[in-house]
């Protein structure tokens, strides 16, 4: 058997594929790319929530919303991890988003200016993510398929509460129900952006597909958050701010409208509200960080310096013969 | 929601060289955790810290948090050493000593299970 | 409507012959107020493992603020809820510690003043692990593993620091020499068991971090008075912000 056909047979018994094995190269660079953005998404995500933690309006609201973020920082790290196992750096990969050349969930491009945004991303934009990443539990990557299985069991708590949140609101005074209503109506296209261009347009679903890092495609992803979210949004009594969006008994999915692709680009291309932010706030973390990583780096030197020194004078003493 | 948003047309999707170089940054630690009294501890992911108090301390943060585990362990990576999967497959058939295996041997039904 | 209670009374901790009431409140406080400065940290630490370290140590802060102030309300018996006490008191009424409330400055500056909290709540909840008040007892019982956590943290980061590089050794110690006029309010009126076993926590770990206690004997008083820095009023101010906004509402 060839290399390719080892790979090639593993992945269509559904095996994993795991870091030693041999994997074409473009399979190996899709998913550095892939588990790097999404590692990137992670942490970019703590940007946008984390805008609301000191502002959170109970005690009991601020803990939630920290476990969240901290939550996704752990998160980015597993990614991180799993991505390292292919054979690059995670200083690299950090780079590459500095850089522009990696991207993120487009969704974070997006401010959150009220707390009600708090509650709608924890519906929407987690809500998504889980539609997303239970597919990726089946990817054919394993330590990407092992991260995600415990990512999983993390996520359903970040849902429940973004919702809870807006029952709260929507529950409330007719101020807190607007807060809601404009929330969703901010939220809601972004959030069907998340899920990518139509099939027809992706450039490499099929291959993805080949490979089982994509089990499932981004308009049928769409349609089933789609088809889990209206519901949820009728619950609240909210209005979708989508004049197309119909139940279609034929089809047994909802009708929605189409998407501005003008803006989906546009954020894509790195002009959206906050994309410049996201990575100017990022990169001015790390450069503000670097005398501190460097200490750290300097002390662990001097240190097993020092360790070893003793060491090699103990044995010099002729101690322990 | 997905990661891997689309390329611009002139991007590739291959693998970008950078000018960070590998090695500059913290080094990297493999995190094992038994995550109860009577099974074996599992490798369960890797973080970058500068020394072992602060793999530990990190560890127990990203890989605790919701009270798994009696017991963590961090290596540095580095200390890891691996024999390949080919290494082993060669191993096993070259030492083709079937009577290694219970399921070689044949006992008597009446004896009982053994 | 609750009157203000504007305390006017000594300094109470760490004793519990002061008003207990008094004394609750401000350990809640000074717990709330470091939570808040350290979540400000998220998405801006130095490395991705420091975001998750701080945002748990912030959430330490939070949930012991938390307990000791439903413990409050009930001793004092009003029907006052934990954000009642947080979110509904003003800056005159608060009675942390004028070291928490200090900006986080650098990292070092953020690192120093944690260390010297994290060693004296140290002995603070050793102590009131002992309370009669059993609830009391409960919380310190539990604040104390958390405590330990934190002051190895700190510590370990303060040596890192002062026995790094020149730079952060010199920003180490700059933390130091701003922040040390903070640390003698933490002692008032209480036991001086405490400050020695502090005194000498801090000075091994300052001595490995090769840095140096200022001479100068300038310390600042006040917060247990609510008589605080001109930082808490812009932090509450933040913090408060929602409640004060939209007043009586559910979240």
């Amino acid at each position: 058997m060839t290399p390719e056909e080892h790979f090639e047979a593993i992945v269509a018994a559904e095996d994993k594929i795991e870091p030693t094995d041999w994997m074409p190269e473009a399979y190996r660079g899709t998913l550095i790319r892939q588990i790097a953005q999404h590692a990137h998404s992670e942490v970019i995500g703590m940007q946008p929530e984390g805008n609301w933690i000191s502002r959170a309006p109970t005690l009991h609201r601020k803990a939630i919303l920290m476990a969240k973020v901290q939550d996704e920082a752990g998160h980015g790290l597993y990614l991180y991890s799993a991505a390292e196992t292919l054979g690059v750096g995670r200083d690299e990969l950090q780079e590459l988003l500095h850089q522009g050349k990696h991207k993120y969930s487009s969704i974070f491009n997006y401010p959150t200016l009220s707390w009600a945004d708090i509650g709608a991303i924890g519906w929407l934009v987690d809500g998504a993510a889980i539609t997303n990443q239970v597919m990726l539990t089946r990817c054919s990557y394993g330590p990407y398929s092992r991260g995600m299985v415990r990512i999983c069991k993390e996520e359903s708590f970040h849902q429940r509460q973004g919702y809870e949140i807006l029952i709260r609101l929507c529950q409330g005074s007719p101020e807190q129900k607007a807060m809601a209503q404009d929330a969703l109506d901010r939220w809601w296209w972004p959030s069907l952006m998340m899920f990518g261009p139509h099939d027809t347009d992706s450039t490499h679903t099929e291959q993805s597909m080949q490979w089982k890092i994509k089990r499932v495609s981004n308009d049928d992803l769409r349609q089933q958050f789609v088809d889990m979210t209206v519901p949820q949004a009728d619950y609240l009594g909210l209005t979708m701010p989508d004049p197309a969006l119909k139940w279609n008994e034929e089809r047994g999915h909802y009708d929605f409208g189409e998407i501005d692709w003008d803006e989906f680009w546009t954020v894509v291309k790195g002009n959206g509200p906050m994309n410049r932010d996201r990575i100017e706030h990022k990169v001015r973390a790390w450069d503000q960080g670097e005398w501190v990583r460097e200490a750290a780096a300097t002390h662990a030197a001097k240190t097993s310096a020092a360790a070893a020194t003793r060491l090699t004078g103990a044995a010099a003493a002729g101690v322990g013969k | 929601m997905t990661y891997d948003v689309p390329l611009l047309p002139g991007e590739s999707p291959d693998i970008e060289q950078t000018t960070a170089t590998a090695g500059e940054g913290w080094p990297l630690w493999e995190v094992f955790v038994r995550a109860r009294r009577g099974i074996s501890h599992v490798h369960i992911g890797s973080l970058h810290a500068p020394d072992p108090e602060s793999a530990l301390q990190n560890a127990r943060d990203v890989y605790t948090r919701r009270g798994e585990g009696v017991s963590l362990w961090v290596v540095p990576s580095s200390e890891i050493h691996a024999f390949e999967p080919e290494d082993l497959v060669d191993y096993v058939e070259a030492n083709e000593k079937v009577y290694r295996h219970a399921t070689t041997y044949d006992i008597p039904d009446e004896v009982g299970h053994m | 409507m609750i009157e203000p209670n504007l305390p006017s009374m000594p300094p109470v901790l760490p004793s519990a012959n002061g008003d207990r009431l008094v004394f609750l409140l401000a350990c809640a406080d000074d717990n709330l107020v470091l939570a808040q400065r350290l979540g400000e940290w998220i998405s801006n630490a130095p490395e991705l493992e420091e975001d998750i370290a701080l945002g748990n140590i912030a959430l330490d802060h939070l949930g012991v603020a938390r307990a000791l102030y439903t413990h409050a309300g009930e001793v004092e018996g009003l029907g006052r809820t934990e954000d009642d006490l947080a979110m509904r008191r003003s800056e005159r009424e608060f009675m942390n510690a004028l070291l928490v409330e200090q900006p986080n400055g650098d990292f070092a500056h953020t690192m120093v003043r944690s260390l010297f909290f994290d060693a004296y709540q140290v002995e603070l909840w050793s102590d009131l692990s002992d309370s009669d008040d059993t609830t009391l007892a409960g919380i310190a019982a539990r604040a104390l593993k958390e405590a330990r956590y934190h002051l190895r943290h700190s510590s370990a980061w303060v040596i890192r620091l002062g026995d790094g590089t020149e730079e952060s050794h010199r920003r180490a110690q700059v933390a130091v020499d701003a922040l040390w006029r903070y640390t003698a309010e933490l002692f008032e009126g209480g036991a001086d068991g405490y400050r020695d076993r502090w005194q000498k926590t801090i000075e091994g770990v300052l001595d490995e971090g090769r840095l140096t206690i200022p001479e100068d004997t300038y310390q600042r008083s006040g917060g247990r008075r609510g008589f605080h820095s001109e930082h808490l009023g812009h932090l509450l101010a933040e913090m408060q912000w929602m409640q004060r906004s939209y007043p009586g509402l559910e979240w």
